[in-house]
């Protein structure tokens, strides 16, 4: 039997009217942002599937999107007003309903152009009350929840990457929960993905950086309900 | 780890002899290393949230945002106040407040999903207008919560709290069921009295379906949040004269959960079919811009 906490019933506080088409659009908008880099984001596109296109306006998943983007929580109530703060920070946005294929019904494809022209996509669904899982990054297959402190490490596809990256994971005193590597194909671009048990401190990424053979490293520590 | 059914809950309650929102709490304090101290400081965060959204609509018209409903709370208010209702000002102004999160929820506002937003009405009603009524402090009602999660927790290990799975009587029904077990709890019934509230609250809802109009979470949501928040007060005050409830709480949780899966697809959030397909139920849809 499934374990739950009194706060998987009695909460999470959150911007209604939703939790999978407003909270968990949210929540995805924010991972987005993340993997893409939010200060340099100029351009969103979402491709809206299934539940997603047929009732977005009506659960204000739109605006729930285009908050996460911003870097809001679920709980913002400046989350309404996305739009707004979205023009007046210059970022341009875009809604299209599509059909993504056989995905679960609340799935969004996010295409964001970043301020030097280059573009960043992310695929995610949300999968009720409020949580979530990403799907894909760059067309390439992952596989996350956000629920734990998440590392995405994009790197040359060399021998011994995972074994140095680990290391200094292990040397802060990190656990490391689960660890997922994709690549393409050989000797070209890989990545790793690490969830943790512990929050992973900014001090950590420039030490991997540092490794060598790093295109690119994200992190993403989990939502903590904020006061 | 936290007990599979009502009747461990019930058995290690009268064990140990503490109430269910105490058994809750300490599990909670055990499984997630948690002191009780942060354990009721985010609660009361909780409680502070619901308290707003319940209030909220009472003296301001708020509209959702497809604007098929809204302003209503307001009005019941008013009305509740007017002294000449047949349920009296404690029940309507309760119903009021159901409304006003309802409401709020609808229109992006922020409220405490318990267990669910499309029911996130029902528990604050049913708390605050009690609590109030019997002049409860903040720290009551906070343990009230606990017990409210403690029945629910059971809901979700044996069935389900989600309408796509369940049918509104998995969402609103266990929402009422968490509320009516809370109150009579916090009003001095036995572990054994919340369970038979919670049992006798599922049995009257049992069947309901979630046909919600245009797929939103508006009509006919809102005043399913009404009819749970007048049925978890009426069912307290039924097990607290004394009825006893002749299905166990567990074997409720049972049936609502075979029911729900026993219900067509159309008929579990997906407005393919009940209301959201009538004739004015599509008019309705048509009409958001």
């Amino acid at each position: 039997m499934k374990e739950f906490s009194c706060f998987d019933i009695i909460g999470p506080i959150m911007i209604g009217p939703s939790s999978s088409h407003t909270a968990g659009a949210a929540r995805l908008g924010k991972i987005a942002a993340i993997i893409a880099g939010e200060k340099d984001i100029v351009k969103v596109k979402f491709l809206l599937h299934g539940s997603f296109a047929k009732t977005y306006k009506g659960h204000g998943t739109d605006k729930a999107l285009m908050a996460g983007i911003l870097g809001m929580n679920p709980w913002d109530e400046r989350l309404k007003n996305s739009f707004e703060i979205a023009e007046e920070r210059d970022i341009k946005f875009d809604f299209i309903e599509a059909n993504l294929g056989i995905e679960h019904p609340n799935t969004v494809k996010f295409i964001i152009i970043r301020r030097d022209g280059s573009e960043v996509t992310v695929k995610g669904s949300s999968i009720g009350g409020g949580s979530i899982k990403i799907s894909e990054i760059d067309d390439q297959k992952v596989e996350f929840n956000g629920d734990y402190p998440t590392l995405i490490i994009k790197h040359k596809d060399v021998p011994g990457m995972i074994s140095k990256v680990s290391t200094v994971i292990s040397q802060a005193g990190i656990n490391i929960a689960f660890l997922k590597v994709y690549r393409k194909s050989r000797g070209l671009t890989a990545a790793m993905i690490f969830e943790t048990d512990e929050i992973i401190p900014d001090g950590l990424l420039p030490l991997i950086k540092n490794l060598g053979n790093i295109e690119s490293i994200r992190c993403i520590n989990p939502l903590t309900e904020g006061k | 780890m936290f007990v599979n059914t009502g009747k461990e809950l019930m058995d290690t309650c009268s064990k140990e002899n503490m109430p269910i929102y105490k058994y809750v709490l300490l599990q909670e304090m055990e499984e997630n290393n948690k002191t009780e101290k942060v354990i009721l400081d985010k609660m009361n965060r909780n409680l502070k949230v619901m308290r707003a959204s319940a209030e909220y609509g009472l003296t301001h018209e708020v509209t959702s945002v497809s604007g098929l409903i809204g302003r209503d709370a307001v009005k019941v208010y008013k009305y509740a106040k007017s002294k000449n209702t047949i349920c009296g000002e404690f029940l309507v102004k309760a119903m009021a407040r159901a409304l006003s999160s309802s409401e709020v929820n609808a229109a992006m506002g922020k409220i405490v999903a318990a267990p669910t937003a499309g029911s996130c009405g029902i528990l604050p009603a049913v708390i605050i207008s009690t609590g109030e009524k019997y002049d409860k402090t903040d720290e009551d009602l906070i343990k009230a919560l606990l017990t409210a999660a403690g029945v629910g927790i059971i809901i979700a290990k044996n069935a389900t709290l989600a309408g796509a799975e369940g049918g509104c009587q998995a969402e609103c029904g266990s929402a009422a069921a968490m509320a009516s077990a809370a109150v009579v709890e916090m009003l001095g019934g036995t572990p054994k009295q919340a369970l038979d509230a919670a049992a006798i609250v599922i049995k009257n809802i049992l069947g309901l379906v979630c046909d919600p109009i245009a797929g939103l979470v508006e009509i006919p949501c809102a005043k399913r949040n009404i009819g749970g928040t007048v049925s978890a007060l009426s069912t307290a005050d039924l097990v607290l004269s004394g009825v006893e409830s002749k299905i166990p709480f567990d074997d409720c949780v049972a049936a609502m959960y075979t029911i729900g899966k026993q219900m067509p697809c159309e008929l579990r959030e997906t407005a393919m079919g009940g209301l959201a397909v009538t004739k004015t139920g599509l008019k309705l849809k048509n009409s958001i811009k």
